[in-house]
């Protein structure tokens, strides 16, 4: 139960098949296995107790990820967007280190202590014949940490989410089938290799048999092009990606004929955005799944099926499906509970719950796994008659407004059905009567129009007054971070004194800012 | 030889090259063989000391899932080898599980 398996079982099973880069030329199962071997003597030959990468994506991903593993030392995956402060704070946690990074970022981490650097040229260079590494410890420990992941959390230092051998492992021979991909389907990765899904589909595409291609960093126009030049087959991108490259798509007139397969997750999907991708790409299967850091990626799939299903459906219930992340996964199990508890009926809002194998649910000195290994995610959601899950935002985003729990993605999706709005957050923000109201941030559709009045109305007619934003500021576009995680607390602090310079009546009426 | 399982547990055949790791767990311990004898969990000397029994010789193959008639458990060919996984006297048989589209 070791991640080294499954590199070892590639390359027994399939040696000459190139698993990373450009089919001829690219890193077979075989070359990948020596390289790792070689970048895991390296690891060991030091004092490292962890192997950090500082870099863009490239091949050196998986050589260190297999090499650190390999070593027996914890990967970590760091932020080369973080600032130079945040940066430093979390490379100095984990001296003594060996970093791999690019040329680029070596300046901003030279003068660290406990430093070891890596350049990521040499580490994917030929193997070098000195340092060759014996081959690994046959029982290496599957309770060893095998991935920390530093969240990007937004008050105080980041938390390192820990990924045990085991987890990872359980989850790609869960999820996966040995060598089923065709020798002629490659994977375009363009997430960042911090981002959990950058780790997952280097472990799923090596044992499934799939080329992996890199983007270095992701941008639409590189994407499809790339997409084209290498025909790749299938991909991964978070919702903000997904829209972008739509855009280019319909520029270019191109219809990428050799991908058959994209999947989404990592932030929340509009319903208008899958069905244009749908429209523009009928030939691709489209999978939405939902996973976490701490969960070791994917613990819910709405599959190709059922994505076809529910477009082609008139039934307000069958099409509402294209809004669930789908069902669990056969190795995972999945509750909704309700805050005192108990298992919520069907129907019923309430935290989700996950248990499973690949279930790790903990952080650098804390495991948040309940007694009998569930890991409450603070994702709230609900289960539909059919066993689909949905999802309702998260339960610190709830807004409580005298005493009331209000979901922000249901004021949400009443301001989306408006066919002016685009786009829509609603957040909570401090108010001395209520404790918090509701605000909201509005984008609206090229050329439409809406008042703040208009909307308002619009909302108070479809749920209720307490539910009806106070005020709503009209924007051109959603922050969102490079992984498509929209910056709620971000809009929650900007509102929030927006709220404040309202009520001093020193700015215009927000409506009339934009 | 019955053995307790869980996921994760590795076990080795001691006729031929064979390792299975265990991906679903059976409720009770279960008598489970390779060439016909029973697999061991801790590490195997290099050299088989035994020959996969008449009938318990069809071999394994890498990367595939054998399970028993009622699917009470599943377990992952690391290492293909010349003898055939049983549980008991009765051979396992690949496991038909639906593969789940990529999502990562």
């Amino acid at each position: 139960m070791n991640l080294c398996m499954l590199l070892e079982m590639a390359a027994d099973g399939a040696a000459d098949r190139v698993l990373v880069g450009p089919k001829p030329g690219g890193l077979t199962a075989a070359e990948l296995q020596r390289r790792a071997r070689n970048a895991a003597a390296r690891f060991s030959s030091g004092s490292a107790k962890h192997v950090a990468l500082l870099d863009v994506n490239s091949e050196a991903v998986p050589i260190a990820l297999f090499g650190a593993a390999m070593a027996g030392l914890p990967f970590a995956p760091i932020n080369y967007r973080l600032t130079d402060d945040d940066l430093v704070g979390i490379v100095d946690r984990l001296v003594p280190a060996t970093v791999v990074t690019g040329r680029d970022a070596v300046q901003r981490i030279r003068d660290r202590e406990g430093i070891t650097i890596i350049d990521r040229d040499v580490l994917c260079g030929v193997v070098d014949v000195q340092v060759a590494f014996a081959a690994p410890p046959a029982e290496a420990d599957p309770d060893a940490v095998a991935v920390m992941l530093f969240t990007s959390g937004t008050t105080g230092p980041a938390k390192a989410a820990l990924l045990r051998h085991r987890h990872l492992v359980a989850y790609v021979i869960g999820t996966v089938e040995f060598m089923a991909a065709h020798e002629d389907e490659a994977q375009l990765v363009s997430v960042p290799p911090y981002h959990v899904a950058g780790i997952s589909t280097i472990l799923t595409s090596i044992y499934g048999g799939r080329r992996i291609v890199y983007l270095p960093t992701f941008d639409a126009e590189s994407w499809v092009a790339t997409a084209a030049a290498e025909h790749i087959s299938h991909a991964m991108v978070v919702p903000t990606m997904l829209g972008r490259i739509l855009d280019v798509i319909e520029v270019r007139d191109t219809r990428l004929p050799s991908l058959s397969h994209l999947s989404y997750g990592g932030g929340r999907m509009s319903i208008e955005l899958i069905e244009r991708a749908m429209g523009l790409l009928p030939h691709v299967d489209f999978v939405n799944a939902y996973g976490l850091t701490e969960t070791s990626s994917t613990v819910a799939i709405l599959g190709p099926r059922e994505h076809r299903a529910a477009w082609a459906s008139s039934d307000p219930t069958l099409r509402a499906r294209l809004r669930s992340v789908g069902v669990p996964v056969p190795s995972v199990e999945v509750e909704i509970r309700s805050a005192d508890g108990a298992v919520a009926p069907v129907g019923e809002r309430g935290e989700v719950y996950v248990r499973g194998e690949q279930v790790a649910g903990e952080y650098l000195g804390r495991s948040l796994l309940t007694e009998d290994g569930w890991f409450p995610t603070r994702d709230a959601g609900y289960f539909d008659e059919g066993g689909f899950l949905y999802l309702d935002g998260r339960l610190d985003d709830v807004i409580v407004r005298g005493g009331e729990n209000l979901s922000p993605g249901e004021i949400e999706d009443a301001l989306i059905d408006h066919e002016a709005v685009a786009a829509a957050c609603v957040v909570g923000v401090p108010d001395t009567q209520w404790g918090e109201v509701v605000a909201a941030v509005v984008v609206l559709v090229a050329d439409a129009q809406a008042s703040e009045g208009q909307l308002q109305s619009w909302v108070r007619a479809r749920l209720r007054s307490t539910k009806t934003p106070e005020f709503i500021d009209f924007r051109a576009e959603l922050p969102y971070n490079e992984t498509g995680k929209l910056l709620r607390r971000v809009l929650r602090d900007e509102l929030a004194e927006m709220k404040e310079v309202r009520q001093l009546g020193a700015i215009p009426r927000p409506g009339q800012m934009s | 030889m019955a053995l307790e399982l869980k996921p994760g547990t590795k076990l080795r055949s001691v006729v031929c090259s064979t390792e299975v790791i265990v991906v679903r767990a059976p409720a009770d311990a279960v008598d489970l063989r390779c060439g016909g004898r029973p697999l061991a969990t801790g590490s195997v000397p290099g050299v088989p000391a035994f020959e996969p029994e008449h009938g318990f010789d069809q071999g394994t193959l890498l990367g595939k899932r054998y399970t028993d008639h009622d699917k009470s458990f599943e377990l992952l060919c690391t290492k293909a080898g010349s003898g055939s996984l049983s549980l008991g006297d009765v051979v396992l048989q690949l496991s038909g599980a639906k593969p789940l589209p990529a999502s990562d």
